[in-house]
């Protein structure tokens, strides 16, 4: 089937999540390897989910670790005889 | 390295036993899932940091809550979202806007940016922090009910199911909102893609400079 860009747009998330059926995938394939817009639409948007999901995008704040367990220390303690029950 | 789901739920049997200090070890593996999910809803970091202890210390009040029928990282972090959502709340009605950000945006656009003239973008520009920057400025920019898909799906990478139990839908609506998400993304980002992207040197390329 030939699929217009609109509906091919519709799919593009799908498409990266490998959740298609044979068919619309196929259909989909071969739009793309003659669609330089649509092509263009899918690589920029894996770009952005690589890049999404990359370690440096989003980093801890230094000392973070240090500081969080401090807290949690007191936390504990204050705990430590009954852990788990209601606040 | 996480501990299996076994030595998981070995130790927090430890800790409901009464030592409390496995605690530390128990949560050290997603110290960052945390803080990330969500400094990724806030965009502040000192507010997320004091948020990420905050989710910690009530994970650790209420640990006898966990049942053991989801993964312990999922129950974290849908406690990290509630707390990252109550903040986004209070902050909102501070400042006395709208409450309505639950309702499903039924006639909004969520068509992708069209890139004419798009060169595959070098691993270069990619890296550079600048994208980065931008990357988390259009994140924000999400409309709560989709930045929430996106972030446990994309950047923390939780399966539709984890994403559905720890945001309470269902995961068809998981997969319509992470579907709009990711074009909201593309179209705010395509004019930095596009310009990281190095110009065209054909004939075209010269005819419209």
């Amino acid at each position: 089937m030939k699929l217009e860009c609109k509906h091919v747009w519709e799919h593009i998330s799908e498409y990266l999540d490998q959740q298609l059926d044979a068919q619309l995938l196929k259909d989909i394939e071969n739009h793309l390897e003659n669609c330089e817009i649509c092509s263009a639409i899918l690589d920029s948007t894996r770009n952005i989910l690589v890049l999404t999901a990359d370690d440096r995008t989003y980093e801890l704040p230094v000392g973070y670790s240090e500081r969080l367990h401090k807290r949690l220390e007191q936390a504990l303690r204050e705990k430590e005889d009954s852990p788990g029950s209601p606040a | 390295m996480a501990a299996t789901a076994e030595q998981e739920k070995d130790l927090i049997a430890r800790i409901l036993g009464g030592d409390v200090n496995l605690f530390h070890e128990l949560v050290r593996p997603y110290e960052r899932l945390v803080y990330v999910t969500i400094f990724a809803m806030l965009r502040n970091e000192a507010e997320s940091e004091d948020a990420s202890q905050e989710v910690m210390i009530n994970a650790f009040r209420h640990l006898r809550s966990f049942r053991g029928d989801a993964k312990f990282s999922t129950w974290l972090v849908t406690i990290a979202m509630n707390e990252a959502k109550q903040r986004l709340r209070r902050a909102k009605a501070a400042i006395h806007e709208s409450l309505d950000e639950e309702k499903e945006e039924k006639e909004g656009d969520f068509t992708p940016a069209v890139l004419t003239d798009w060169r595959e973008i070098p691993s270069e520009a990619l890296e550079k922090k600048e994208m980065r920057e931008k990357l988390r400025a259009a994140v924000t920019q999400l409309p709560p009910i989709y930045r929430e898909v996106l972030i446990l799906r994309d950047l923390e990478e939780l399966n539709q199911e984890e994403t559905a139990a720890a945001l309470g839908i269902n995961v068809t609506l998981v997969k319509v909102r992470l579907h709009r998400a990711r074009m909201m993304l593309q179209k705010l980002l395509a004019p930095y893609l596009k310009a990281a992207a190095p110009a065209r040197k054909g004939f075209f390329g010269r005819l419209f400079q």
